[in-house]
């Protein structure tokens, strides 16, 4: 892919004896927001960490903005950033001076006040970090790793134990970032985030991707069965079926033939939360 | 931007921090004014035999300044260090371009600066409340006794975080060590009142050594030369330099626990 930000071939990591992950392909292009979907354990912090460059892998071939992050230096740096999992930033620093810190370490910063209005915190300049919630924190993390004006932002678990206003408070500044045109690798294990944020998404279990692709299309929801129901003479009626179109044809035929109405008729394909929860207990097994 | 730049940089945002961490003020500014203050008013008006019988506040301003400098470099780096690595800011900060040496630097450079300004407030202190002289012939020999010896204490905090593994950890740990060392070295206790045994001990440690070095730079009665201990002050390097070589290989960056 000639344009692919990140590509992974065949990527393990182990941990002594226990293989974290095993064998993930994956490639994500510029100016996607990418979803890393997957349960706790599943090995998705072990892979960003890796792209980050802050873990060795055992195996496979990683690039990252066409090096290897493992042995990526200053200028590469320049060009990627991170928000961790657990950081807890200083928290006698200001919003305004945090981000000044960052700044500083960069040789073309983006300035201080575009960054506090991109991440929604105007009105929290002069508050010092520890005083601002955790919603608030996490949006200014996400601006001191914006601060360098990177090319890449690895985001790992955004908004893990936020409430559902501070949750979709990080959404929009995520969401915000596609326009500045920042490809975004994002891991999480709420559906919903993914679905809502992310351009594509694979999903990983037990250190392998049981799934890619759009949230539309993922997990070719098109092709799993649809459930097809109504209220027959006999009660409720339930067919599954992976041939929605045929079905359908066939019963509101024999319906009109028998001049009987089908009561509450409803075709329903599975969400993509029953895939996920499918495919996740799937690879458990 | 220039490796110096960098560290000036990072330094003006570590003395905020200090400055605004009560913790820090407290136990690094206050504490030693307060013990000079407490001992001054107890032992006060009795002499020390020590280069010929001096006041004992004359004794325990050097003394005060001693432990104001291990306490501004050893302990602060330490804990802060430990603090800074638990919560993830140290691997945060190597997600970014800044050479990870700079993060350190500018610590090293806030607690020299911190124990620089600690001997300008006790030595005024000791002269504005007791009249204790401020030997300013022998300032050279002062400020490089200072320097080396804050050099090396920086060197063993680092080196120490090594042995922290949690910010719970790190002020019992750093305690642990240094309070004996203060009593055994002479620093609180006068030392012609500790039992020779007890000296002995000390002078296996570098606290007792810089506490020496430091005290025959800051009070003239031991007359002649520029009063630069380098017997002394080679042995508390030495303990720094180990230090060093001890940090460089077991320093870490990312948090040890969760």
């Amino acid at each position: 892919m000639a344009d692919a930000v990140i590509s992974i071939r065949g990527l393990r990591k182990a941990y002594g004896d226990f293989e974290a992950v095993r064998g993930i392909d994956l490639d994500v292009e510029r100016g996607e927001v990418f979803a890393f979907l997957g349960p706790n354990g599943a090995g998705k912090t072990t892979t960003v960490e890796i792209l980050e460059g802050y873990r060795k892998r055992s195996g496979g071939e990683v690039s990252v903005l066409g090096e290897d992050p493992q042995h990526a230096g200053r200028e590469w740096r320049e060009r990627v950033g991170s928000v961790l999992q657990s950081c807890r930033l200083d928290p006698y620093l200001t919003v305004r001076e945090s981000l000044a810190l960052f700044a500083g370490y960069y040789s073309r910063p983006r300035p201080v006040e575009e960054v506090i209005a991109l991440v929604g915190l105007e009105d929290k300049v002069d508050a010092r970090a520890g005083g601002l919630s955790g919603g608030q924190q996490r949006r200014l993390d996400v601006g001191m790793a914006l601060i360098g004006d990177p090319e890449l932002l690895f985001l790992d678990e955004p908004t893990t134990g936020f409430d559902p206003s501070a949750r979709r408070a990080a959404w929009d500044v995520i969401a915000g970032l596609r326009d500045l045109g920042v490809t975004v690798f994002l891991t999480t294990h709420y559906m919903d985030e993914a679905q809502r944020l992310a351009d594509r998404l694979a999903i990983i279990s037990r250190g392998e991707v049981v799934a890619r692709g759009t949230p539309e299309d993922l997990g070719d929801r098109e092709s799993r069965p649809a459930t097809i129901s109504y209220r027959g003479s006999e009660g409720e009626v339930r067919v599954r079926t992976t041939t929605p179109t045929r079905t359908l044809h066939e019963l509101t035929g024999r319906a009109l033939e028998d001049g009987v109405d089908l009561e509450g008729l409803e075709v329903t394909r599975p969400s993509l939360e029953d895939i996920y929860l499918e495919l996740t207990s799937e690879a458990a097994e | 931007m220039t490796a110096l730049t960098l560290v000036a940089h990072q330094f003006r945002f570590d003395q905020k921090v200090f400055w605004r961490n009560p913790a820090s003020v407290f136990f690094t500014v206050m504490f030693p004014v307060i013990l000079l203050l407490i001992f001054a008013t107890v032992f006060g008006d009795e002499t020390v035999d020590v280069n010929g019988g001096i006041e004992t506040t004359t004794y325990y301003v050097p003394a005060i300044i001693t432990l104001s400098v291990i306490s501004a470099t050893m302990q602060t780096l330490a804990m802060s260090l430990v603090i800074a690595r638990e919560d993830g800011r140290l691997k945060r900060g190597r997600g970014t371009p800044m050479p990870s040496w700079v993060f350190i630097a500018g610590r090293i450079g806030n607690s020299i600066v911190v124990a620089l300004i600690m001997m300008a407030l006790i030595a005024t202190l000791g002269r504005v409340f007791y009249g204790v002289d401020i030997p300013w012939d022998r300032l050279p020999a002062i400020v490089v006794t200072l320097v080396i010896g804050a050099a090396a204490f920086c060197c063993l905090g680092i080196a120490l975080t090594a042995a922290i593994p949690s910010q719970d950890a790190a002020a019992p740990i750093v305690n642990a060590m240094l309070l004996p060392l203060y009593f055994l070295s002479g620093v609180f206790i006068p030392s012609d009142q500790l039992p020779s045994g007890v000296i002995h001990f000390a002078d296996a440690f570098p606290v007792r050594h810089f506490f020496e070095a430091f005290f025959n730079a800051y009070v003239p009665a031991t007359g002649g030369g520029a009063g630069v201990e380098w017997g002394h002050l080679a042995i508390v390097a030495g303990w720094g330099l180990a230090g060093l070589l001890l940090a460089a290989r077991y320093f870490r960056w990312t948090p040890r626990g969760g």
